[in-house]
């Protein structure tokens, strides 16, 4: 249940009054949020910008990357702990599908989730602040990178477990067809989780059911160092058509081939023909995780990476706009002052009180017994 | 007044839910037909769209109750085997119950999941046998183990109307268990013990079925000792402060749990007892063996699981102790 979709549930709260259980995380404007505050944070009344134009589509490319840039320089800095799976190179999936997709859309999303949880919304300063673990953060510093969600923008969750969202876009997709609603779901996973039993045995049930369900694979060739190409027997698409979803390989570097596919693809979900399978094809040019820079692994070679290099989507998002100099330049500066305005935001936010670190772990308001008694 | 059963009570207590609350579905194998008694009739009257039959596939399934409660609904996950449990503790342990936190309170995930008929269902061997409310317990998803058929009721519906993942177990040694029901069914808070039967000089904590035990072995010795029958209903959140009380009054305590020993609920129930009350006895525990599995010829079926006999010893052992 969300206080999102659940519009039984009154959404008025009072923020002096709200009990740290059942707030609403929402309540605030992220644009006006202090940073120092303890209050919940914010995404509520955020409109999200449509991504239905090229200078759009490219400017969110951009953000993308320069964010997940700022990422790599702040675990670099030890501003982030944990380390983070870094989205550079496959930008177009993510911004693709988005685009095809309306504001009551929902997805889930994966441990590589950034692309996602900002193509569908969430504001910079949000997603930056919960990977820094500040009570500002989208899920108030208690998530971080592997589960950045925004239930009220349609996120469901990023998953630290390699196909586990699967299901559960499955189980919203089965909710928007009981509703009636015209709602239809995407489920981004790696190529990794073509191997996980849960995933075949949701396409098999998105099948017979006729869910609106969109699969969104990102084929980015590796599963952390182990090739798709040997771990994948038959084909995604093959697998997919084997449970009679249809079933398309997409340039998953090229976001306009994306959005055509998805869009294709929610149509037809929406107009009640069922779920769709995108495999779309695309590398990612960092390492698996941000840990992997100091092991120096050898599993992929330069020129494979180069090859691949000299597709980025970036280039061929930026080609599309209409002035492109000129355009891209204001859009990039319109960018980087966002960026800046996120670490700003981020690293001048509050760190969560050790004292709440029990707090949301229970709905109904539940504390569990303390570890040592005093 | 009428004579209600443990299966008839979990029956009419879904249906009222599903009466109830629109947003209530219930997920399962073979729920349509109502196999297991949980469901049966219900697909008739609310329909294939919310009794839904689903094919096995129960790691998909669970999460997709998931999925759909993030969405508004209520769903309840039947499970035709206790050990199907183990093959979707990730659903459960991994995504639905760490789902309020890991959002920070975004969401929250009204699910239950039932296993009608758990524990050892006499010569169903190893993988059909299992009771595994500790393992639940101990990852801190609620969970509940009613023993009545008035509890079965009363827990199912505060269950359903939780806003977190409950685990349901009904025992199959209760689910023959009828009870002269004289007053309207009702919800039964989640997290609150039952005493069945007071006394003075031992507490009997007895978990599920094995409250039918404890009360014959408490009537059985009544002339020599004076046995108090503590139900928690509830193992996880667990109802501490009535422990206390009634080891407060007898200060002795035996924990009858049809978990394996290591790390089971009747381990915490004796180290929070011997942390926190003024026991004048060391406390007992019944259990099956540590890491037990099941063997299939009844004898040695039986052999394993708690029963009146060993229940009779520890009572008699800590009765014995003045302090
Ligand atoms: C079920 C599961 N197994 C293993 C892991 C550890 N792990 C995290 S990401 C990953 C690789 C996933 O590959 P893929 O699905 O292709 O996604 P990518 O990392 O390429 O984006 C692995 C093995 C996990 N998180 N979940
Ligand atoms: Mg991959």
């Amino acid at each position: 249940m969300t206080r999102a979709l659940d519009d039984r549930a009154p959404q008025t709260v009072d923020p002096q009054t709200v009990d740290p259980q059942t707030a609403d995380p929402q309540t605030v404007d992220p644009q006006t949020a202090d940073p120092q505050s303890t209050d919940p944070p914010s995404a509520g009344a955020r409109s999200v910008e449509p991504l239905d134009t090229p200078a759009a589509r490219y400017r969110m490319i951009r953000l993308i990357r320069g964010f997940e840039e700022l990422a790599l320089e702040l675990v670099r800095s030890g501003h982030i702990v944990g380390g983070t799976h870094p989205y550079i190179g496959q930008e177009a999936v993510a911004v693709g599908v988005c685009a095809a997709l309306r504001p009551g859309d929902q997805i889930t999303s994966t441990h590589r989730g950034h692309g996602h949880v900002l193509a569908k919304g969430v504001p910079p300063r949000l997603l930056l602040a919960e990977l820094a673990g500040r009570v500002t953060g989208s899920n108030r510093g208690r998530g971080g990178s592997m589960h950045a969600a925004d239930l009220r923008l349609g996120i469901l969750g990023a998953n630290g477990i390699v196909g586990a969202g699967v299901p559960i876009a499955a189980g919203a997709a089965w909710a928007a067809k009981q509703a009636r609603a015209d709602r239809v779901v995407a489920a981004f996973f790696g190529d990794g989780a073509l191997n996980q039993g849960v995933l075949l045995e949701t396409l098999n049930l998105a099948a017979i059911w006729k869910l609106p369900l969109l699969f969104v694979c990102e084929n980015n060739g590796y599963a952390t160092t182990l090739p798709a190409a040997a771990a994948v027997a038959g084909s995604a698409v093959a697998r997919a058509c084997g449970f009679g979803v249809a079933a398309f390989e997409v340039d998953g570097m090229d976001v306009e081939a994306v959005r055509g596919a998805a869009s294709a693809a929610a149509g037809r979900a929406r107009a009640g023909r069922g779920p769709v399978f995108l495999e779309c094809r695309t590398y990612r040019f960092e390492g698996h995780h941000t840990v992997e820079r100091r092991f120096r692994l050898a599993y992929r070679t330069a020129e494979e990476i180069a090859a691949w290099r000299a597709r980025d989507p970036l280039e061929s998002a930026a080609a599309a706009l209409a002035d492109a100099e000129a355009e891209r330049a204001a859009i990039d500066a319109q960018v980087a002052a966002q960026l800046d305005d996120a670490r700003e935001f981020a690293l001048g936010s509050a760190t969560p009180d050790p004292s709440g670190a029990c707090d949301f772990l229970y709905a109904s308001g539940l504390r569990p017994r303390a570890g040592a008694l005093p | 007044m009428s004579l209600l059963s443990y299966a008839k009570a979990l029956n009419r207590a879904l249906a009222d839910a599903l009466e109830a609350d629109p947003a209530v579905c219930v997920f399962g194998e073979d729920v349509g037909a109502g196999m297991a008694g949980l469901t049966f009739g219900l697909q008739d009257r609310f329909g294939r769209d919310r009794v839904v039959d689903l094919p096995l596939s129960e790691q998909a399934f669970t999460s997709l109750a998931l999925g759909a409660a993030l969405c508004g609904r209520r769903p309840v996950v039947e499970f035709q085997i206790p050990s199907l449990l183990f093959l979707v503790f990730e659903q459960i342990a991994n995504q639905a119950h760490k789902i309020s936190l890991m959002t920070g309170g975004q969401a929250a995930a009204p699910i239950t999941y039932v296993v009608p008929g758990s524990g050892s269902r006499e010569g169903w061997a190893g993988q059909h046998s299992d009771h595994p409310y500790s393992l639940f317990a101990h990852v801190g998803v609620k969970t509940v183990v009613p023993a009545t058929p008035t509890d079965a009721y009363g827990l199912l519906a505060s269950a359903i109307r939780d806003p977190d993942p409950v685990v349901f177990f009904a025992p199959s040694a209760a689910m023959s268990v009828r009870e002269d029901v004289t007053r309207e069914l009702e919800a039964v808070p989640l997290g609150a013990a039952r005493v069945h039967r007071e006394g003075t000089d031992v507490t009997v904590v007895a978990v599920g079925h094995l409250v039918h035990t404890a009360l014959a072995v408490a009537a059985e010795l009544a002339e020599e000792v004076s046995i108090e029958v503590f139900d928690p209903r509830t193992l996880y959140p667990f109802d501490w402060p009535a422990l206390s009380l009634s080891l407060a009054k007898t200060r002795r305590l035996v924990v009858i749990d049809d978990s394996n020993r290591s790390c089971g609920i009747g381990a915490e129930v004796v180290a929070s007892a011997a942390q926190e009350s003024r026991l004048i006895a060391p406390p007992r525990r019944i259990t099956r063996p540590d890491g037990a599995v099941l063997p299939f010829a009844l004898a040695l079926d039986r052999a394993l699981q708690p029963n009146a006999e060993q229940l009779r010893q520890a009572v008699r052992a800590v009765a014995k102790e003045h302090g």
